[in-house]
């Protein structure tokens, strides 16, 4: 059915490389919807865990222990920003191949911001590196010292935005003619949802993601912050995680909602519930930590993680079955397509083979038909063009084949203007013609 | 053609994609794989000495340890991030080649991902771990290893690209090796890595030798000491790069047999390759030179002279680049895809029915009376934009035209006469590959780009500048 809509409006479409797949199809979309996870997984890390130093930071100008806990958040981003760099790296690999003409169509559409994403990214890095580096010289200067890491957090928030559109724009095609740029592709209808969902599993995951690396053995908590409770900013952290977890059983059903029903089978909708109902036993053991007995805290941690993994499994999946529900239709017209297309190459290929009936009576002279093969890009028989006109070269060379033979092999430069190329390249027996043509102008 | 097409027309494409992958090959030869092997030197040299003179010792770790410190913000941001970016925006100016490639280099581009990985950790791992693993000799001892494995994957990393790449200038083989086998077996690539690797040690030497000139302005003794060890490893690699560029020079020519004629025959390659062997011997000789100051008179060695010499190492690393680049013209892929992203196979079919009629992302899918500017720009945009801009700062259509027909309007007689036959006269460029109709179009898009210059767009026409004036914008079908 949805074939029919798409051959009935204007839809593009386009054709396939045509080239097999290095790998089975499967084999690709494993690695991309797992590879992806692992990407993903860090980048929450990294952008969670950047807008939780900023947080502290900010209490820590009341509380200067709270700066010293962002400090120990921020060694934390080093590591995941680079690990989320080269984890992404695969997942970019599988989509370029199993989804090319969608990908790179809407690269393009949004072009310019889709590159700025490297600036913008390595100006973030950089910012994050003055601020982790420069963290004790710059303790009289608070205000520079955060400014720094909150326009690093700033282009956090930015660039997801451009991902966003661009997984977004590549699964409708119905929407390529109408695009005008990045701009116009952020407004489609569903990007903002999935930022909001996006931004809410950061403070999840990052919350956890704390709530580990404070709670290990060998972390001196209490003497490193004496100040602090390590109970309470694990119960804090725990409560992000909480409340990042419980707004998306809001913010997915708008996700839902919005995304165009195109793609929306039931395939997709039972592994997504599947996937929630998994969530709600999550909520249920942290709702535990969280208000359970001080003693007994961090005995579901391991449970928790898991569960949360799991469910981050079941929701990968769905987008992808989403994904491929919506464009597998079209990849049918595509390969169609492609094929029609190799079809009448190869015909192409051999009419152009043919002999040619209509151009026997061309060129008489062997040196013009290599004159019109090579030479005629700059020269005329009669008039100036880049080069004087054969009728010009052939008065100057009048009697002597072989200077002309030597010009061709070797030009000099006489006239304003370019020079001519060297084209030695023709071999001496059809320098040898060309010049002998043209001294037959010589009348 | 199948792709909406991004354009630039300012600094045109090819400069994007250039600026880009310079800076990361820079980046990746001189940090990663040339310094990583010069700190870890450094590091065994104080391990060596932790027993009998533990405080010489700590000058060499601590000196190790910044330059690491150097190396590790630099690659780990924008060494990191111009990787992808070389992705990226070579699949915006030139998305079919880099498909092709992508379907018959999976395997080699996946492992390389999987020796990236290694690679990030193991820096990662070394350097964070620099203060925490000093306690005793047997942390020592680990942290050592660290450093040498990590030496070897940076190295691993730079031999598969390099592997890709001499693909990539190999005419001829994708047609019968179409496997990433042959990207190791194929001519250019000993040469390759035989040039590249002792010139990322060379550079990762002077990077080392510039900031300890840096580090040791106060400790004129440890300097003495330093100095000598790394002028001794630039003395050792810098000759051996010099061997490896006139090797790979030599073999450039031999192993373009297929393509020599076409890149030979244009006084762009005449000059810079007879440009080279200036280039090596300045550049070379400078670093050489320095290398002897340093390890004679470290006392008086200038930092700028050391930061002089890495600029010129880079220019000829640039100048080999440029030149890779330039020999693969007029295809990206040798005799199968040329740079305009259209197969060789694909032409008589666009020369019989024109580009238009195949194209997807354009204005009308045929030339009338009515739209030929339209249809000009769009196959401009098809057949030209790759490498041209309309009237931007690099290579402009009017500027290449004026120097060739002057500023008296041009004939379309005059132009139709050239594009046809440019392939043949500039062998960089591929033939047009359009039907008559559409020369006729462009040629009048051409000759209203000389009265009237006016970027044209591309694609990404975003943020609501730059709209072509035709009314239209080249990415909207009706
Ligand atoms: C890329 C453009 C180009 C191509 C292709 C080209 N020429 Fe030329 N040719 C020139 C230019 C420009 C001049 C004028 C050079 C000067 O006087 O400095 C010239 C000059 C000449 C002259 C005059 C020499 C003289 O002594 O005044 C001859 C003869 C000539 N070309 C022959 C040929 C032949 C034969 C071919 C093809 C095999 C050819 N050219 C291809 C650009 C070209
Ligand atoms: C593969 C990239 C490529 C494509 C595609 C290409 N050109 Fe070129 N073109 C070049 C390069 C490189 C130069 C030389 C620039 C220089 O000399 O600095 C050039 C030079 C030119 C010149 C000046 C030539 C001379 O003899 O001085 C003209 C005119 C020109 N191109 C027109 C075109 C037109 C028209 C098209 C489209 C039909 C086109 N080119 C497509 C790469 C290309």
């Amino acid at each position: 059915m949805f074939l029919n809509i798409l051959l009935q409006t204007q839809t593009i479409v386009q054709k396939d490389i045509p080239l097999p797949l290095p790998v089975p199809e499967w084999v690709l979309v494993v690695v991309l919807v797992s590879m992806f996870l692992v990407h993903i997984l860090f980048i929450n890390f990294m952008v969670g865990g950047s807008i939780l130093t900023l947080v502290y930071q900010l209490l820590g100008l009341r509380k200067p222990d709270y700066d010293k806990l962002a400090y120990e958040v921020a060694q934390t981003i080093t590591v995941n920003k680079s690990m989320a760099v080269v984890m992404g790296i695969a997942p970019l690999l599988a989509i370029n191949t199993v989804y090319t003409t969608y990908f790179y169509t809407a690269n393009a559409l949004t072009g310019l911001m889709w590159i700025l994403i490297i600036p913008l990214v390595t100006i973030a890095f950089l910012l994050l590196y003055a601020h982790k580096f420069l963290w004790h010289k710059l303790d009289n200067n608070k205000f520079l010292h955060i400014s720094i890491l909150a326009t690093a957090v700033a282009i956090f928030l930015f660039v997801p935005l451009i991902f966003l559109t661009n997984v977004n724009l590549m699964m409708f095609p119905d929407k390529w003619s109408v695009v005008e740029g990045f701009l116009s592709a952020l407004v489609l209808p569903n990007v903002f949802p999935r930022y909001l969902h996006f931004l809410n599993a950061c403070m999840a995951a990052s919350g956890l993601l704390l709530v580990w690396y404070f709670g290990r053995k060998d972390f001196d908590f209490e003497e490193k912050f004496p100040m602090l409770s390590r109970y309470n900013v694990r119960k804090n952290l725990y409560t992000v995680t909480f409340y990042g977890s419980v707004v998306q059983f809001l913010v997915g059903p708008i996700v839902l909602v919005t995304l165009p029903s195109q793609g929306l089978g039931w395939n997709v909708l039972l592994v997504i519930f599947t996937g929630a109902s998994i969530a709600i036993v999550a909520m249920v053991w942290l709702w535990k930590e969280i208000t359970g007995p001080a003693a007994q805290f961090g005995r579901h941690f391991t449970k928790i993680a898991l569960t949360m993994g799991v469910v981050v499994l079941f929701m990968g999946s769905g987008r992808q079955l989403y994904r491929s529900n919506v464009i597998d239709p079209h990849r049918k017209l595509v390969a169609k397509k492609t094929a029609e297309y190799e079809k009448l190459v190869k015909e192409a290929q051999a009419e152009a083979l043919k002999p040619k009936t209509t151009e026997t009576a061309a060129a008489t002279h062997p040196g013009e038909a290599i004159f019109q093969m090579n030479c005629v890009a700059c020269h005329q028989v009669n008039d100036k063009l880049v080069g004087p006109s054969m009728v010009e070269a052939a008065g100057i060379y009048k009697g002597n084949l072989d200077g002309l033979m030597g010009w061709i092999r070797q030009p000099g430069k006489k006239r304003e203007g370019p020079a001519m190329p060297a084209q030695a390249h023709l071999g001496d027996d059809k320098i040898k013609q060309v010049a002998e043509w043209v001294l037959t102008l010589n009348k | 053609m199948d792709f909406p097409i991004f354009h630039l027309d300012f600094i045109g494409n090819r400069a994007l994609i250039a600026i880009i992958a310079v800076l990361h090959a820079v980046i990746n030869h001189a940090l990663a794989v040339g310094l990583m092997p010069v700190v870890a030197m450094l590091e065994i040299k104080g391990f060596r000495l932790l027993k009998t003179n533990p405080e010489l010792a700590e000058k060499w770790d601590a000196l190790a340890y910044r330059i690491l410190f150097v190396a590790f913000l630099i690659t780990t941001t924008i060494g990191a991030m111009t990787g992808v970016g070389i992705w990226f925006s070579a699949s915006l100016v030139n998305p079919a080649s880099i498909a092709s490639l992508i379907r018959v280099f999976f395997g080699a581009w996946f492992v390389e991902w999987l020796v990236f990985v290694t690679e990030v950790v193991l820096i990662l791992f070394y350097f964070l771990t620099w203060k925490k693993l000093k306690a005793n000799l047997l942390q020592k001892f680990k942290h050592v290893k660290y450093g040498l494995f990590l030496s070897f994957f940076s190295w691993i990393t730079m031999a598969i690209i390099v592997s890709i790449l001499s693909f990539m200038m190999d005419t001829g083989n994708w047609n019968n090796d179409r496997t990433f086998l042959y990207g190791f077996l194929n001519p250019v690539y000993l040469p390759q890595l035989f040039f590249r690797t002792p010139l990322a040690m060379t550079m990762g030497g002077m990077i080392a030798m510039f900031l300890t000139l840096i580090y040791t302005r106060k400790d004129l003794e440890f300097r003495k000491v330093a100095l000598r060890s790394i002028s001794k490893w630039v003395l050792i690699w810098g000759p051996l790069a010099a061997a490896g560029a006139m090797l790979y020079y030599y073999m450039i020519p031999k192993s373009l047999v297929g393509n020599l004629p076409v890149a030979m025959g244009t006084l762009e390659f005449q000059n810079w390759y007879s440009q080279i062997v200036v280039i090596v011997i300045v550049a070379i000789g400078l670093v050489i030179g320095m290398a002897n100051w340093s390890y004679f008179r470290p006392q008086t060695a200038p930092a700028w002279l050391a930061g002089v010499s890495i600029l010129l190492v880079v220019g000829l690393m640039g100048h080999f680049e440029r030149l890779r680049e330039f020999i693969r013209k007029p295809y990206v892929i040798g005799e199968y895809m040329y740079s305009n992203g259209l197969r060789v196979e694909d032409y008589p079919l666009l020369q019989r029915d024109g580009v238009l009629k195949h194209a997807n992302f354009v204005a009308s899918k045929e030339v009338t009376d009515d739209n030929m500017l339209e249809a000009g720009r769009d196959v401009f945009i098809l057949t030209c934009s790759r490498c041209h801009t309309t009237n931007g700062a690099v290579n402009p259509m009017t500027g290449k035209f004026t120097d060739m027909f002057g500023t008296k309007p041009w004939e379309t007689a005059q132009l139709k006469g050239y594009i046809k036959n440019m392939h043949s006269a500039r062998y960089f460029m591929p033939p047009f590959p359009g039907n008559d109709r559409e020369l006729d179009a462009l040629c009048a898009y051409i000759k209203e780009l000389q009265t009237n210059p006016q970027p044209v767009s591309g694609a990404q026409d975003g943020l609501g500048f730059n709209k072509p004036k035709p009314s239209q914008p080249v990415a909207a079908v009706r």
